[in-house]
């Protein structure tokens, strides 16, 4: 049934206002519980609220807030994509894998140093591109397309690498994942700028907003004269690019491309972005919210840590923290999750 | 295969409620009222958009309860809203949405969470033999192992029907069953009604079109801003009162005729020799000021016609053009450039993105690169206030309005961009009488302003703004009609009578 009501003569506009301006702030919900976390952090252990260890978390949580930047924006534009993981382990090995001889691992096809980060990036586009086009112009399920990717991707870079990590790893990549700028690891500075970069486009640019457009009624986007298939493309590769970027800081922060980088972190990529407030059927939800979801879920992991969890279990706790943490998002919100 | 003898004499009241009050959080859907429809009756429920009709429904269907009053079928106290399998017993809905899944057979649709028939196992061949007995029973020429997706709104409608009265259900609401049919299967349609009633079963006939109440009911009852107002035998209600008691104002539909619009020689719109999807070869072309109708039934290719001139359709060949230049065919942001404008043929579908405010949706065509939140809004207010939209304010998302007041959100997105040629194909779908009015009123105030405009509709009252009326009949013009038809006229050209 509609909607279609009639407003009683008594309800007055304040309530209807009241009501808009909390629906504004819906995406500040997570806040109050990153607070939350941080005293109880607090409370456990002494060191928790010291700057080494909230830079720590942050760190940590970097590479995979790329990746949720990413899905974020692909989640509302309608799509999926589950090949990120893999793109976060192939493009920085077979990057790395064109420049280093044979000796060390490599192709022997001895393309220069120089070209690591150009090549990373170029192989994003491409892996982005080829997903964009199976989905969009051959008409395939995204969901599956991304899953044969996932598996694909790994596959390749297992075969390229014969299954060993490369160490030799360019400066480039070394210097981007262990450089610090103004006291904050320059990983941490280049989430910040994605994310504000991605706040910023969607919201204030017609290019963003059309994300919402399309993810919200991709039939009525068409008819407003959005190109749509340009948009969702574009949107396509943008992830592959930030999963990308998030493999370079991993191998650069380790020093090497292990066969399984990125391997299982879909997961928590989901995750994020669900509890963060993106509905897994397009058109809801905010970066801001899904950048909350990644601190919230970093908190809790380092939390856990901290407490010195045994590692057989930590796996365990985190899947339950992740139910808990859906739990909480559900009330906090007030939503149910779709 | 049911006895509907059963049902008593005529004073027999099928379904009643009786005070019944429903609200929605602060919004009061439903005010002490009630409804009473006799056993045997056709009893029409009108209203504007917002009356109640879709509560009321809904609580005669079990789907809600409500904060006080009581609902009672044949005398018997409704059962508790629990037991789905009971209301459905006595009550069965035919919504516009579909309730049949349309990847199952008819078969197996029509005996869904029942395929057992009860014994246990599911027996296809038993199945396949009930279900044609049971559409040959109500005569309905469907293959029960042709897949409903395959099925024509009609035919989808006609197996919701037998599948209600099967499971023994003798009172059946039709919610706005005619907003999807062409004119000959609405005829089928009450044919069907009429014979069914002859047999004793009950309905409860929602519509928005006044002249199919007075084709099919016998007794019609008013809701008005939650609240009661008449109920009375709809041959003791003229048209003009039962517009006022759905408005509340006296007079009839007041839709600008636009007989005083000045013309013009000034061409803008020239479409050569168009073919596309289900039309062939169409060549119009449209002055400043000047409205175009295009009526025809639902297969006559005006839609497909309208929409390939806006470009959401290639077409095969020939060309458009506005104000001379050529416009690209098949590529909306190049219709939109060149200054056409366009309301969708479904508002749910292709016209909103139901999740967004009103003022995103307002200007989804016309953003500039940036878009400013605080500009977004004023032009969201401006919209509200220049379409008459009855709203909280810009930020309100649009699944919150009512259905005319949505069209009207579509309408100003059409607008937003200043326009040279509107393409209009349904305005007035699902909306309500004033919502129609003010729509319409649109529509003239813009042609008088110099834009051209192509209304696609088979409301005859929103043709009535129109200069000229096309008729399509299977992919082309076979008819024109100047101001001053007769409406025996236009439609019987619209059903394909008119070679006579």
């Amino acid at each position: 049934m509609t909607k279609a009501m009639t407003p009683t003569v008594s309800a007055p506009a304040t309530a209807e206002k009241q009501k808009f301006r909390l629906a504004r702030y819906q995406d500040l919900a997570l806040v109050p519980v990153i607070i939350l976390l941080l005293i109880i952090g607090a409370i456990l252990s002494p060191i928790f609220l010291t700057p080494n260890n909230l830079i720590a978390v942050l760190t940590q949580q970097s590479e995979l807030s790329l990746l949720v930047l990413g899905q974020a924006m692909i989640l509302i534009v309608g799509k999926m994509d589950l090949s990120l993981e893999s793109t976060v382990g192939l493009a920085p090995a077979l990057a790395v894998a064109l420049i280093i001889p044979s000796s060390a691992g490599g192709l022997d096809v001895g393309f220069a140093a120089w070209l690591a980060l150009p090549l990373c990036l170029l192989i994003g586009v491409a892996i982005g591109g080829l997903n964009g086009f199976l989905i969009l112009k051959v008409g395939l399920s995204g969901f599956m397309v991304t899953l044969g990717m996932l598996t694909m991707l790994r596959g390749l870079q297992l075969a390229i690498t014969e299954g060993k990590s490369l160490i030799d790893v360019p400066e480039s990549f070394l210097y981007l994942g262990s450089t610090t700028w103004l006291g904050l690891p320059a990983a941490v500075w280049i989430c910040i700028v994605c994310y504000a970069a991605g706040i910023f486009v969607l919201k204030y640019l017609r290019a963003g907003r059309s994300l919402y457009a399309i993810g919200g009624n991709s039939e009525a986007a068409r008819a407003a004269g959005i190109r749509v298939d340009r948009v969702v493309w574009t949107v396509l590769i943008i992830g592959s690019v930030l999963a990308v970027i998030a493999g370079i800081l991993m191998t650069g922060r380790l020093g090497s491309v292990a066969a399984t980088q990125g391997e299982g972190m879909i997961f928590q990529v989901f995750a994020a972005a669900v509890i963060g407030g993106i509905s897994l059927q397009g058109g809801k939800g905010t970066l801001f919210g899904a950048l909350s979801g990644v601190l919230m879920l970093g908190l809790v992991e380092q939390i856990l840590r901290l407490q010195g969890v045994s590692g057989f279990y930590i796996k365990a706790s985190y899947g339950a923290v992740i139910i808990l943490a859906l739990i909480v998002t559900r009330f906090a919100t007030g939503q149910k999750q779709e | 295969m049911t006895e509907f003898a059963s049902v008593g004499g005529a004073d027999n009241v099928a379904a009643a409620a009786r005070g019944v009050t429903k609200t929605f959080g602060r919004t009061l859907a439903l005010d002490d009222v009630g409804i009473e429809i006799r056993a045997g009756e056709s009893h029409a429920l009108v209203g504007r958009n917002g009356a109640g009709k879709s509560t009321l429904v809904s609580i005669l269907t079990g789907m809600q309860t409500p904060d006080a009053g009581e609902v009672s079928f044949f005398g018997e106290p409704a059962p508790p809203v629990a037991d789905s399998a009971a209301w459905r017993r006595h009550v069965a809905c035919v919504y516009q949405k579909s309730t049949v899944v349309p990847e199952l057979s008819v078969a197996e649709n029509l005996f869904i969470n029942r395929q057992d028939l009860g014994g246990g196992l599911i027996s296809w061949k038993k199945l396949r033999r009930e279900a044609s007995s049971l559409l040959e029973t109500y005569d309905v020429a469907v293959d029960p192992d042709s897949l409903v997706s395959t099925l024509t709104v009609e035919q989808r409608q006609l197996v919701e029907i037998a599948r209600a009265l099967s499971i023994g259900s003798r009172f059946v609401i039709l919610d706005e069953p005619t907003a999807q049919l062409d004119g000959p299967a609405i005829e089928r349609l009450f044919d069907r009604m009429r014979s069914l009633q002859d047999k004793g079963v009950t309905f409860l006939f929602i519509s928005h079109h006044l002249q199919e109440v007075y084709e099919v009911c016998q007794t019609v009852t008013v809701y008005r801003d939650a609240r009661h107002i008449v109920t009375a035998p709809v041959a003791e209600m003229s048209k003009p009162d039962l517009i006022e008691a759905m408005t509340g104002e006296a007079g009839g539909l007041n839709v600008p005729s636009g007989d005083d619009r000045p013309s013009s020689a000034e061409e803008v719109l020239t479409v050569s020799a168009l073919s596309g999807d289900h039309f062939s070869d169409i060549s119009l072309s449209a002055t400043k000021g000047e409205v175009i109708g295009l009526a025809g039934s639902a297969s006559s290719g005006k839609h497909e016609f309208a929409e390939t001139v806006y470009g959401l359709r290639k077409p095969s060949s020939g060309s458009i053009s506005v104000d001379g230049a050529s416009v690209r065919g098949g590529d909306v942001p190049a219709a939109l450039k060149a200054g056409i404008g366009c309301v969708p043929r479904d508002r749910h579908h292709q016209g909103l993105v139901l999740d967004l405010s009103i003022a995103e949706n307002a200007t989804m065509s016309t953003a500039g690169a940036f878009v400013w939140p605080s500009a977004q809004r004023s032009a969201g207010s401006t919209a509200i206030a220049s379409y008459d939209v009855k709203a909280a304010g810009p930020d309100q998302p649009v699944s919150d309005l009512s259905g005319g007041n949505q069209q009207k959100v579509v309408m100003a997105r059409a607008l937003a961009g200043d326009p040279s040629v509107l393409v209009l194909i349904n305005p007035t779908a699902g909306v309500d009488v004033k919502s129609k009015e003010s729509l319409l009123g649109v529509v003239d105030a813009q042609a008088r302003r110099g834009k051209a405009a192509i209304v696609v509709s088979d409301e005859l009252d929103d043709l009535r703004v129109c200069d000229r009326v096309l008729v399509l009949f299977h992919g082309q013009v076979v008819r024109e009609f100047a101001r001053g038809w007769r409406d025996q006229e236009l439609i019987a050209a619209i059903e394909g009578m008119s070679s006579e």
